[in-house]
């Protein structure tokens, strides 16, 4: 091993592992801080509010209605469709990761209710293979957008992902065509889409499904951008503006509707959902069997829903 | 693993790849051509001179160029492919527009903030066949690659794309794509103007849009900014052409974490015209004049309007209701995955 690798390995132990494991440094704000603090936080750095990776069974708990997940397609799993090799194989690399994350890859989806709402859910896992989109996340994305079609109901996704996975080729590309186009069909329909980014969303997966919501949602400092800043400085030779790529720079720049805290996240969602007006299923096969619902627009339902008799009304000016 | 030299799996001795072969240099393959060329070029030039008859020894030279064109083509590696797709001399999406198309009238600008040069936009008609051309173009020459930012577009470029597409939509002319790029511009202007955002909204535009959408990929189908103009009831590709997630290079500095892998990155990557076909990517790959399009353009060029012509003929058959279902379809069955394990 070099000196720069001993090295390294030195400052790893002393900046970021401290022996007994009770304090840790904050990727965020460099400050040493209360492991304890930041699990009791929901992962969040007491002093900087840098939202650190959540795991999914923790979000699914902090997101939704108890007991309320139903998983659905859990049974998609990843093939080696063009027997990639680089340094290891991907089927060899496929299995390590599946036994570290006891998961088969980077996407959970199902239907659950946040507040009181059903919903379509998707939640990647950026710990798998850093979240990338294979056909498997393709897959699952597309298929859930379908079941929210199908069923009239709204669609929430976190991301959390480097982009599209290099060791499935073009597959993996065209997951971006193949998402979005189910997408543009649920957007036809009328449905709302609700994407929340989570750091870090990019590339390929912000390049298709996680930039298509109705509207965008950011954790706090999330990184979020097409191409990783390092290839762009890189490319131009310049050092980048401070904060760029991140959540609030998106937020300045127009480009996301909020960002909110992951504490707030579950309450927001819900009050953004009031604004989906539940609709039946189809009209066969109708669960409000008053049928007021069927196809009036929100504007038209006056005071049926919490939040359109909320509105206030315009002033009048004399 | 070791690199293999190309030279070695293919059945005729190549030269050897000149010292650094650039990205838009020649590649390796033209070196073996190069030097039968210069023997033919310097024949002719003493016939004239001294009124030798040199032709018989001509016509050998050229056939046996010709089978050494053959030949290599017949064992091109997937890397060699990709230099003959950024080869300097290669036909340029304006190069194909000027010949193929009739009346060209460029459109320029997205409404909003700039006319990305990197992205051509405008109507023509091919045979009488009124049509929105939307291309990736590289440009040649130092000065005007600089101008078109060497065919790697900024947002405003695929704003541009999407409104042009949605005037075809409206006045339902069919949509013909070029690519060639090599990807969408890594920096921070494209970066605060919402790269990510401009191309995913392309492809939500793209798989709805009410007319049909031939995409021809010319020469470098670089990931995302490729695809931003690629979601197609057909996609043609040229036999010179590849079409990936990522380039070789990109593929090799993070997967091998070396910067000389691209050769295997490349070959991993079955980003070829034929394995794309086999993946159900590309529907028809279409040919190119042997040894590659930039060795006869014309030609090139009227191969790739038959097949435009031909296409767009068909897909003029089909309704708009099953056209846009079989598109969706088309992407909804790509990809691999297993089921009920």
């Amino acid at each position: 091993m070099s000196w720069t690798n001993w090295r390294k390995k030195l400052s790893l132990r002393t900046k970021k592992e401290v022996p007994d494991g009770l304090f840790l440094t904050c990727e965020g704000c460099q400050k040493m801080i209360y492991k304890k603090h930041k699990e009791e936080g929901m992962e969040v750095c007491p002093e900087c509010d840098y939202h650190f990776y959540l795991p999914i069974q923790k979000r699914l708990e902090m997101l939704l209605d108890p007991g309320s997940f139903e998983e659905r397609f859990a049974d998609i799993g990843p093939t080696d469709p063009l027997r990639f090799v680089d340094r290891e194989p991907y089927e060899t690399r496929l299995k390590k990761v599946q036994a570290q994350t006891g998961t088969k890859d980077a996407i959970l989806v199902g239907i659950g209710s946040i507040q009181g709402r059903k919903a379509a859910l998707g939640l990647m896992d950026f710990r798998f293979m850093g979240g990338s989109m294979g056909s498997v996340v393709g897959e699952k994305i597309t298929r859930i957008t379908e079941c929210a079609l199908e069923r009239l109901m709204p669609l929430v996704i976190l991301s959390a992902s480097g982009g599209a996975r290099m060791q499935e080729g073009a597959l993996s590309l065209m997951q971006m065509a193949k998402t979005s186009c189910a997408l543009a069909r649920l957007s036809e329909a009328g449905i709302l889409y609700v994407s929340v980014l989570t750091n870090p969303t990019t590339a390929g997966v912000l390049a298709s499904f996680a930039g298509l919501g109705d509207i965008i949602i950011a954790e706090p400092k999330a990184l979020i951008g097409f191409t990783g800043p390092r290839v762009i400085k890189e490319t131009i030779k310049q050092d980048l503006p401070p904060g760029f790529q991140r959540s609030e720079f998106l937020l300045e720049h127009g480009l996301i509707d909020m960002i909110v805290h992951r504490r707030d996240l579950r309450e927001r969602l819900g009050q953004v959902l009031q604004f989906c007006p539940e609709r039946p299923a189809s009209p066969g096969r109708e669960e409000d069997p008053s049928g007021r619902h069927e196809a009036l627009p929100l504007w038209q339902r006056a005071g049926e829903t919490a939040h359109a008799s909320a509105t206030v009304p315009p002033q009048v000016v004399k | 693993m070791g690199e293999t030299p190309p030279e070695a799996d293919n059945g005729v001795k190549k030269p050897k790849a000149s010292e650094g072969v650039s990205v838009n240099g020649p590649t390796d393959f033209d070196g073996a051509v190069f030097e039968i060329e210069r023997q033919i070029k310097d024949l002719e030039a003493l016939s004239r001179k001294h009124g030798v008859d040199f032709a018989e020894n001509i016509a050998t030279l050229r056939k046996q160029q010709d089978q050494i064109l053959r030949a290599l083509v017949a064992n091109l590696s997937p890397w060699d492919r990709i230099c003959m797709a950024r080869h300097r001399d290669r036909p340029t999406a304006s190069d194909y527009i000027s010949q193929i198309f009739s009346s060209f009238i460029e459109l320029h600008g997205d409404r909003a903030f700039a006319d990305d040069r990197a992205i051509i936009t405008g109507l023509g008609t091919v045979d009488g066949h009124p049509v929105m051309i939307v291309a990736n173009e590289k440009g040649r020459g130092v000065k005007e690659k600089g101008k078109r930012n060497f065919g790697m577009a900024h947002p405003e470029g695929y704003r541009k794309a999407r409104l042009k597409m949605l005037l075809a939509e409206k006045l339902g002319l069919p949509v013909v794509t070029f690519i060639d790029t090599q990807g969408a511009f890594p920096g921070i202007g494209a970066e605060q103007r919402g790269q990510a955002l401009a191309i995913a909204e392309n492809l939500k535009t793209m798989a709805s849009l009410r007319t049909p959408i031939l995409a021809l990929i010319i020469g470098e189908g670089g990931s995302g900014g490729a695809l931003a103009i690629g979601v197609a009831d057909r996609v043609c590709a040229q036999e010179n052409s590849y079409f990936s997630v990522i380039t070789p290079e990109g593929c090799s500095a993070i997967l091998w974490k070396s910067a000389d892998k691209r050769r295997e990155a490349a070959e991993a990557l079955k980003l070829d015209p034929r394995s794309l076909m086999t993946q159900g990517i590309v529907d028809e790959i279409i040919p190119e004049p042997l040894g590659g399009a930039h060795r006869d353009p014309r030609r090139a060029s009227e191969i790739l309007k038959a097949a435009i012509l031909r296409n767009l003929a068909e897909l003029r058959m089909t309704g708009l209701e099953e056209l846009l279902r079989a598109r969706y379809y088309r992407y909804r069955r790509i990809g691999s995955v297993v089921e009920g394990v």
